[in-house]
């Protein structure tokens, strides 16, 4: 389970930088710090079993039968990536504490970054399929909050953006693809598809999964022509550039090509697409590196093309070539991570990242200078460096490379990449640290404090020690990695320094005269390269999108004209097309359940339906009367309610009605009082046959319904309310325990309706909204603000009912009532003071505020549920009992009871909260309400407001 | 009697319907109002008919109505309160700053809104 917390511990850790960052920025970076450190703690207890061979793995399961599980696995590669992962990211931690100012907010570049290594570390981790692609999305995701850090700057938020399409759409193909490969291998665990690899290769769906899953591996490592978004993410503070863009989020492209190796590769394919791809990334990467001005620009496309490599290298298929290109992984992310974290050194210091600017370096900052041409040497591949010997393994290899029957075409373009692969580094090195000092730099630059290079000295470490003693210092850990890359056998190989006179040596050899001829023939270079035509990638980009999004806005623009009765009109006739469609095109015959006789009540309510539905219908225009006629029909409702048996539904429906007038009314107050008729009459026919046969379908489906015996789970219900849950009121044991996880979302629903609304009246009573409630003044108003006889009922009539609320709520578990009605009862009661002696008067002797009353409610209910494990019972088990007091006599007491309670505060709450805000803002408007006590009578000609007033 | 009910369910869809389908926020408002009344009926009805056999357990009762559709609708009413509510605050606090209270976005506003402006 250690295993599962390596991922768990970063995405919470994640909380903790904005938190401490209040106690300083130190605080703030060592707890990041210790965040990865725990982390990395916990990989690295798995070491001894990783090394002997075993494969830790935890899970747990969710729904097995789909396949969704989270379950993780360390072979040997996860084990390696995530610790380096983990690892480079302790060095970026530290690195960015010196290096982020201050007035960057850096307890949420912490958060951001702890984000981005849980999900780094889970997709490297992930033994599901489906978990893997959810960190995949992750790491897309909390990129492109990192590239766009300095949101103010619009290059990153370009940049952001930009990687986000890139990637976030390579990320869907990726989707498509795994799954086909799942699909293929009939799994969904990593761990069992990796060992069905001749399955999949057999599978007719082998070619379209493997291309999807190229297509998000390519955009994800920046492949060739994918790889104009890295460049642009340079945007990103350098402590994300070394840590995404070298170490870790691009290598994740190489890692699922690696991951999936034993599965994918092997085959023709595989080989003609993913080898010259690399290759042609690799090329080109390296060529436009060499031109680049910007330092970090230079060193993205030098990333680019070692990503190319890489993929080149596991694009062979060969088992050698992916030692090769596991041995360049480890090689590449030492040395790139520290050239980033140079450049970064070198703009803090200087102020500027344009080589033209720069040179001279060395005599100023001899540290960062010194550690810096280490790093860039084992780039260029000078020997006793690590990037030597990879790159030696690189070009051997490709010196025995056919490509569709042609030997020379690998081993020279390589040799060619590495020429100018020599040359870039040459130029970074000598253009920013050689040469003589200047005197224009933009800062006077100097050595940063240790915190900036230390963690660069500490990756320069491995790049000399892996560079003297490959086999000693780097051996077990590639032989462990390219194990579980290749799933088989270890070819024969060894890493040294020395192989002979062998044709990479060759290679090597001109690719350092080439590479020194060429940077002193820059100029020359230069020059020739203006003259040759350029193909723009992000221009390409800009039009792609571009016209993406104008088509898109063209189709979204004929469907959503921001006109409602549209959506609703074309939804209702599909509706009833599609009804009628399916009626007509089946047999159908009358039910035979037997009617019930029609009696004359029934007949004179259903007059009364008809009377206002019609009025509502013909009168809407005017807004009180339709109102008033909707109280009726709510009225009718609830005696249909009351009629068939539902005592609950209708003691629930009259008091809603009750509410929701007092609702409309309120909000009427402020709103217009009629509705001018706007549209012609054949648009009101029309509308009108679409609403009839909407409702003849809707009674058609009641009756037929109606008219049908049907099996029913409710008997179920019936036999265990009372032995299960204590109470003889059916309808309220199954809102309150058999069903209470529903009861219990719906009281939250209720709650996040009452904020929203608090939320969204509060402000208006600020800005453009409280300009037109004051332009409603003045308006009729009625003399006597608060009727006396209206003010003495309302306060009367409270505590009775409190007090019938409280029997409603009591007597819920076995007669009709319970926490929904009493709620409502208890509210309107509340309501009413508001209504009758303003609001001013009611909100002031409200004890408790109807916010808190929502939250109570809402705990009360949810600790009623979570007591339920106390007894080792699921959430919601409830339990009764029977107590025996002296005198009160024998009742029952259940656990539903509490529960029951939360449900009335929350009603309680939201109705109040509601509709005191609508009368807050009433108020607004009514100059007169406030004037003293509402009892107080004001004399005919007495001033308003005169005598009554206090304080 | 299920034929008055059927026509109860009818009318009020019908005029919820109609009411929807106008161009300012009330007579919107009203209609969800007769439309929740309409679906709360019809789920209610899903339980058939019965009369005077409501599902309180006494052992007196000879025979109960369905309960299930009851709580299921006894939820539904309180939670259409809540809907409403929201939306009835929706169209105020719209017409508060817009000075308009109409469903549909005016031309002008509609090109400036398809420019992405």
């Amino acid at each position: 389970m250690t295993l599962l917390l390596v991922i768990l511990i970063p995405f919470l850790g994640a909380l903790i930088p904005p938190l401490v960052i209040r106690s300083g920025r130190n605080t703030c970076a060592a707890a990041t710090g210790g965040v990865t450190l725990l982390a990395l703690a916990l990989l690295l207890s798995h070491a001894p079993a990783v090394f002997s061979g075993e494969v830790p793995k935890a899970a747990v399961e969710w729904v097995p039968s789909m396949g969704l599980s989270v379950s993780v696995f360390a072979d040997g590669l996860g084990f390696f990536f995530a610790a380096m992962i983990l690892v480079i990211g302790l060095l970026v931690i530290v690195y960015a504490r010196f290096y982020l100012s201050r007035e960057d907010p850096m307890g949420r570049f912490f958060a951001y970054l702890l984000l981005f290594q849980g999900a780094m570390v889970g997709v490297v981790l992930s033994d599901n399929v489906i978990l893997l692609l959810v960190f995949w999305e992750m790491t897309s995701l909390t990129s492109f909050l990192l590239i766009g850090y300095w949101r103010k700057r619009a290059d990153a938020r370009q940049g952001a953006r930009m990687a986000l399409v890139v990637t976030g759409g390579g990320g869907l193909a990726l989707i498509a693809g795994l799954l086909l490969v799942a699909q293929a291998a009939g799994s969904w665990q990593l761990s069992e598809i990796l060992a069905r690899g001749e399955l999949v290769r057999a599978s007719p769906l082998y070619l379209p999964a493997l291309l999807l899953v190229l297509l998000g591996a390519f955009t994800k490592s920046a492949q060739f022509p994918f790889h104009f978004w890295l460049p642009h993410a340079m945007a990103a503070p350098t402590p994300v550039s070394a840590y995404l863009h070298s170490a870790t989020m691009v290598k994740a492209g190489v890692f699922l090509l690696a991951r999936l190796w034993p599965v994918l590769a092997g085959t023709e394919a595989w080989f003609l697409i993913v080898a010259p791809v690399g290759l042609a990334t690799m090329l080109i990467g390296a060529a436009i590196a060499l031109f680049r001005t910007d330092l970090k620009g230079l060193l993205a496309y030098s990333t680019v093309s070692h990503l190319g490599l890489m993929t080149m290298l596991l694009g062979l298929g060969t088992p050698m070539a992916a030692v090769a290109a596991v041995f360049h992984i480890i090689n590449h992310a030492t040395f790139k991570a520290a050239l980033f974290m140079s450049a970064g050194i070198v703009d803090h210091e200087t102020g500027t990242r344009d080589i033209r600017r720069l040179g001279g370096l060395m005599a100023l900052m001899p540290i960062t200078g010194t550690l810096a041409l280490l790093a860039a040497a084992s780039m260029a591949g000078i020997p006793l460096f690590n990037g030597f010997l990879s790159k030696e393994m690189m070009l051997e290899e490709a010196a025995h490379t056919a490509y569709l029957g042609l030997d020379f075409l690998f081993p020279v373009l390589a040799t060619i990449a590495a020429v100018f692969s020599v040359a870039y580094s040459a130029r970074f090195a000598i253009g920013t640290f050689l040469g003589p000092v200047r005197r224009d730099y933009p800062h006077h630059p100097h050595d940063p404090p240790i915190g900036m290079w230390l963690p660069v000295a500490i990756l320069v470490v491995p790049v000399i020690a892996i560079g003297l003693l490959p086999e000693l210092v780097a051996g077990p850990l590639v032989a462990l990695t390219a194990a579980a890359v290749i799933g088989g056998p270890l070819p024969d190989y060894h890493l040294a320094l020395w192989h002979g006179i062998t044709p990479a040596l060759l290679m090597s050899l001109v690719a350092f005269a080439g590479g020194a001829a060429l940077v002193l023939a820059f100029r020359q270079a230069d020059t020739l390269r203006a003259r040759l035509p350029r193909l723009d990638a992000q221009t390409l980009f800009e039009i792609v999108t571009g016209t993406l999004v104008v088509w898109c806005r063209r189709g979204i623009g004929a469907l959503h004209d921001g006109a409602l009765t549209r959506y609703m009109g074309v939804t209702v006739a599909t509706l009833v097309a599609v009804g009628g469609y399916g009626f007509w095109s089946a047999t159908h015959a009358a039910g035979t359940r037997p009617m019930l006789p029609v009696t004359a009540p029934a007949v004179t309510v259903f007059a009364a339906l008809v009377l206002a539905s019609g009025g509502t219908l013909l009168f809407h225009g005017e807004r009180l009367t339709a109102l008033i006629l909707t109280g009726v029909v709510g009225v009718v409702v609830a005696l249909v309610f009351l009629q068939f048996s539902a005592p609950d539904l209708a003691l629930t429906q009259i008091s809603v009605d009750v509410v929701t007038t007092i609702l409309m009314l309120l909000a009427l107050n402020l709103l217009p009082k009629t509705t001018p008729v706007e549209t012609s009459r054949a648009v009101r026919w029309r509308d009108g046959v679409v609403a009839g046969l909407a409702g003849l379908g809707a009674a058609g489906l009641a009756y037929a319904v109606m008219t049908r015996s049907g099996a029913s789970i409710s008997d179920f219900y019936l036999a265990q309310s009372k032995p299960g849950g204590g109470g003889t009121n059916v309808v309220n044991v199954i809102l309150v325990d058999f069903r209470g996880y529903d009861t219990f979302a719906e009281i939250i629903v209720l709650g996040i309706a009452a904020l929203a609304i608090y939320a969204l009246l509060d402000p208006a009573l600020k800005g453009a909204a409280v300009r037109r409630i004051a332009a409603m003044l003045p308006r009729e108003e009625s003399r006597d603000a608060h009727p006396l006889l209206l003010v003495v009922a309302t306060r009367v009539l409270l505590p009775l009912s409190l007090a019938v609320g409280a029997y409603i709520f009591l007597r819920g578990h076995n007669l009709p009532g319970g926490g929904f009605v009493a709620g409502l009862v208890v509210a309107i009661a509340l309501i009413m003071q508001y209504i009758a002696s303003g609001y001013g008067w009611a909100a002031e002797r409200m004890r408790v505020d109807s916010q808190s009353m929502i939250g109570a409610g809402v705990a009360i209910a949810g600790l009623t549920g979570l007591a339920a494990f106390v007894f080792g019972r699921p959430f919601l088990t409830s339990t009764f009992g029977y107590q025996h007091w002296p005198v009160v006599g024998t009742f029952e007491l259940a656990s539903a009871m509490a529960f029951d309670l939360g449900v009335f505060l929350t009603v309680v709450g939201v109705m109040v909260l509601s509709l005191a805000q609508l009368s807050r803002v009433a108020q607004r408007i009514d100059p007169v309400p406030e004037t003293g006590e509402p009892m107080d009578v004001l004399l005919e000609g007495a001033p308003p407001g005169g005598p009554g007033r206090e304080g | 009697m299920e034929l008055l009910v059927a026509g109860v369910i009818g009318i009020l869809t019908t005029v919820g319907i109609y009411l929807v389908l106008r161009a300012h926020t009330f007579p919107v408002i009203l209609g969800l109002t007769f439309l929740s009344y309409a679906v709360n009926v019809f789920l209610f009805a899903m339980g058939r008919l019965v009369i005077d056999r409501p599902p309180v357990i006494s052992p007196d009762a000879p025979a109960y109505t369905d309960p299930l559709p009851q709580a299921l609708v006894l939820t539904a009413i309180v939670i259409s309160f809540g809907m409403t509510a929201l939306i009835v605050v929706l169209a105020l606090r719209g017409y508060l700053e817009t000075g308009s209270d109409r469903t549909t976005l005016d031309a002008a506003r509609r090109t400036e809104d398809g420019d992405g402006a």
